[in-house]
C-alpha cells in the first residue's frame, strides 16, 4: 500500500492509511528519509487519523522515524492519534517519548511554523 | 467448529493486519465500545506478531463467549514454534529474545480482562486471553 507524502513548502506531509502492514510502514520510513534528503525538508507532519491500531512495531517504526529525521535536523510531529488508539497504546506500554505530537494536521503546522522561526 | 468461529492462519505480515481487522470487526459485532474493539485490536496484532517473529506461523482463532451473566470474546493464538523456556521471565516489561521486537505479552494482559499462557519448549505456545463486555 502506497503512503501519500505530500510537499508543502519546507514541509513534507505523510499520511498514513489504516491497514499499513509492517513492510508498508518500513517502505514509508525509507520513502520518508529520501525525501526529506530531496527536498532539504524542515519539518514532516505524520498524519495517523486514520490508524485504528498502532501496536508495538508501528509505535516503535514512528519513534524511528522522528529520531532519524530529527539527524538530519529536521523536525517530525505525529498528528490525530486518536483517543482510543492512544488509550490501547498506553496500555500496551508504548509511548512515544522525544516525539513532538499534535492533535491535528493544523496545530502540526503551527507547532512547525513556531519551531522555524525559533531557529531563524 | 462452533458457529461464529473465526480462523486466521498467521504466515506473513499481512495476516496480522487481517488478524487485528477481524478481531476489531467481531468486537463491534458484540457490541464492544470503540475502546475495548481498540484494544482487542491491537491485543491481536500483538498476539500475531508474536507468532510470525518467534514460531514464524501458527493460527489465531477469533470466537464469542458466554460467561454467567455477560458476553465477551475470547482469542486464542497459539503455534508450534520453539516454545518459552521462562514465561516469567517473558511476562515482565520491555523483556524480547526477539532482537528488535518485544514479546508485548504483558501489554497485552492490561489490554484483556483474562490472559493464559502454556508453552512447551519445542512444542509451541498458547495464549489465551478474553474481554468481558462492560
Amino acid at each position: 500500500m502506497e503512503v501519500p507524502i505530500l510537499k508543502q513548502g519546507e514541509v513534507l506531509i505523510a499520511t498514513f492509511q489504516a491497514a499499513l502492514s509492517d513492510a508498508d510502514l518500513e517502505n514509508l520510513r525509507r520513502g520518508l528519509l529520501q525525501q526529506v534528503v530531496r527536498f532539504r525538508s524542515r519539518g514532516v507532519i505524520v498524519d495517523v487519523t486514520a490508524m485504528d491500531v498502532m501496536d508495538s512495531f508501528a509505535s516503535r517504526t514512528l519513534r524511528e522515524i522522528a529520531h532519524m529525521i530529527r539527524l538530519r535536523g529536521a523536525e517530525t510531529v505525529i498528528v490525530g492519534i486518536q483517543p482510543e488508539v492512544a488509550f490501547a497504546m498506553v496500555q500496551l506500554g508504548m509511548t512515544l517519548e522525544g516525539v513532538a505530537t499534535a492533535l491535528d494536521l493544523e496545530e502540526g503546522l503551527a507547532y512547525l511554523t513556531e519551531k522555524f522561526k525559533s531557529i531563524d | 467448529m462452533s458457529a461464529g468461529e473465526i480462523r486466521v492462519a498467521i504466515n506473513s505480515d499481512q495476516d496480522i493486519v487481517l488478524a487485528r481487522q477481524k478481531g476489531r470487526a467481531l468486537a463491534i459485532d458484540l457490541g464492544f465500545s470503540a475502546v475495548d474493539a481498540t484494544f482487542i485490536a491491537t491485543a491481536v496484532s500483538e498476539l500475531a506478531r508474536n507468532i510470525l517473529a518467534y514460531a514464524r506461523k501458527g493460527e489465531i482463532t477469533l470466537r464469542a463467549v458466554q460467561g454467567s451473566n455477560r458476553r465477551g470474546i475470547q482469542v486464542v493464538a497459539s503455534d508450534d514454534g520453539p516454545g518459552i523456556p521462562d514465561i516469567h521471565q517473558a511476562m515482565r516489561d520491555g523483556f524480547s529474545t526477539s532482537g528488535s521486537l518485544g514479546l508485548g505479552l504483558p501489554g497485552v494482559r492490561r489490554l484483556m480482562d483474562e490472559f493464559g499462557i502454556t508453552s512447551q519448549p519445542g512444542q509451541g505456545t498458547t495464549v489465551k486471553v478474553k474481554k468481558w463486555k462492560q
